[in-house]
């Protein structure tokens, strides 16, 4: 399918873009040559258009298939959760009271305050960073392509190659670190904590410094991980899938290397969702921990 | 990296599934999941119980049956006695019959034999009264010598 584009410089940069509905301002130029007379709502093509759209933009196929993934998620749990019996479970129940097992003994693994919150925390982001990522298994073409015979220009599919989502679920669990933090400690606490160590008071811009940077590691650091981890894993999946479009002993390896890096990626996937669920459940233990 | 309103978006979105998965996903299974445990618990309390239940129930059982064995001897060893009893009782009665009889027939034949001796010295008497008469026909009368002769049946 690589065929279909004048170069594969720009089938990946065609795979790499979201589609981003926004508004273009008056008298922007188009992709092709138009000038707005008037300010569009509309869907970007290409990445200068996307950029140009500015903040109040939406990258809608990032939020279909998270809000999509979501809820299935959510359906077969709540199925799950409402059938739930006392008795010997079968079928999709043993398998969610497993999953569910599994969170719970993470949780009170590195989780050792009280917080009803936590648990159910922790598996949505497993289970949904899971789904999300599960997504990159599926051949980097078909979805686009598909979409493509439908008329959308852009369809990236695999949400947590967006830095929007990764970086939308990193800083809400950042919200809720800071939020219990300052519950736990008070804002005086919370503020010593990061104002007096870990050298003397004295000495406090630094030790705010050292602390604040600490601090806003941690949400960049989650968001970047994930997307870095499903970023670079696409990306070679693309680079694979552009052998297609060369000789049939090219495409034959390229399948070959796809399978390869599809079998090594469902150990990426899994990993950087259990990853993404550890962090946030010991940055919550940290924000819940008095500790000076 | 250009950031847009999806991250917005995302947050809403997360914070709805946790809210919504902390709700009404969570606490079922969780609940399930404990009461299910709890229940397995109590099974094997259950169980064990019965087991020790079980041992005493045999114990008991063995105390019973070896009670009901001593017993049971000792009612034979009774029964025995009281046979045996029965069978002395029966023979001593038996004999007493036999001898109560055996007197009964002896003081029967005595009388017989009183009687017959009785008639006979009757007859005897009759006899020599009537030879004596017929001796001495004249001389005697019977009512003179009536002494005579009782004296001489009383010797016979």
């Amino acid at each position: 399918m690589a065929s279909e584009y004048h170069s594969s410089g720009e089938y990946i940069k065609h795979h790499l873009q979201n589609l981003t509905y926004g508004e273009l301002p008056a008298g922007y130029e188009r992709h092709d040559g138009e000038i707005l007379s008037q300010s569009l709502w509309t869907f970007a093509h290409g990445a200068e258009e996307a950029k140009a759209m500015g903040f109040w933009a939406i990258n809608v196929d990032s939020m279909l298939f998270s809000i999509g993934l979501g809820v299935l998620f959510l359906f077969f749990f709540r199925m799950a959760a409402k059938r739930a019996t006392v008795g010997v479970p079968a079928g999709l129940q043993n398998f969610v009271e497993w999953v569910i097992e599994f969170i719970d003994s993470t949780v009170r693994g590195s989780f050792s305050h009280r917080n009803a919150l936590v648990a159910p925390l922790a598996l949505t982001i497993f289970i949904w960073v899971f789904l999300m990522n599960a997504m990159d298994l599926i051949p980097v073409d078909w979805l686009p392509y598909a979409a493509s015979l439908a008329g959308v220009p852009y369809f990236k599919v695999v949400p947590t190659t967006d830095p929007n989502v990764t970086f939308g679920l990193a800083l809400s669990v950042f919200a809720l670190v800071l939020y219990y933090s300052v519950k736990m400690k008070g804002a005086g606490g919370f503020f010593s904590e990061l104002a007096f160590q870990p050298f003397p008071k004295f000495l406090f811009p630094v030790n705010l410094l050292l602390e604040g940077v600490g601090l806003i590691a941690k949400p960049i650091s989650l968001a970047l991980r994930l997307f870095g981890n499903m970023y670079a894993g696409e990306m070679i999946f693309i680079l694979i899938a552009l052998m297609f479009g060369g000789s049939w002993i090219l495409a034959l390896f390229g399948g070959v290397l796809q399978w390869a890096w599809a079998v090594f990626h469902i150990l990426i996937i899994t990993l950087q969702a259990f990853i993404f669920m550890t962090l946030t459940i010991v940055y919550l233990d940290m924000a819940h921990a008095e500790h000076h | 990296m250009n950031f847009n309103a999806t991250l917005i978006g995302q947050s809403v979105t997360f914070f709805f599934f946790v809210w919504f998965c902390m709700k009404f996903v969570w606490p079922p299974i969780m609940s399930a999941l404990e009461t299910r445990k709890k229940q397995i618990a109590d099974g094997l309390a259950a169980g064990d119980r019965g087991k020790h239940e079980l041992e005493l129930a045999a114990k008991k059982a063995a105390d019973k049956l070896r009670d009901a064995k001593v017993q049971a001897a000792e009612v034979i060893a009774q029964a025995d006695k009281r046979a045996a009893q029965i069978v002395e009782d029966a023979k001593t009665a038996a004999k007493e019959e036999g001898e109560r009889q055996l007197a009964a027939a002896q003081a029967n034949i005595a009388q017989e034999t009183n009687r017959a001796r009785e008639s006979l010295r009757d007859q005897v008497a009759g006899l020599a009264v009537a030879g004596a008469e017929k001796i001495l026909r004249r001389e005697i009368n019977a009512q003179t010598h009536a002494d005579l002769l009782g004296q001489l049946k009383a010797e016979l």
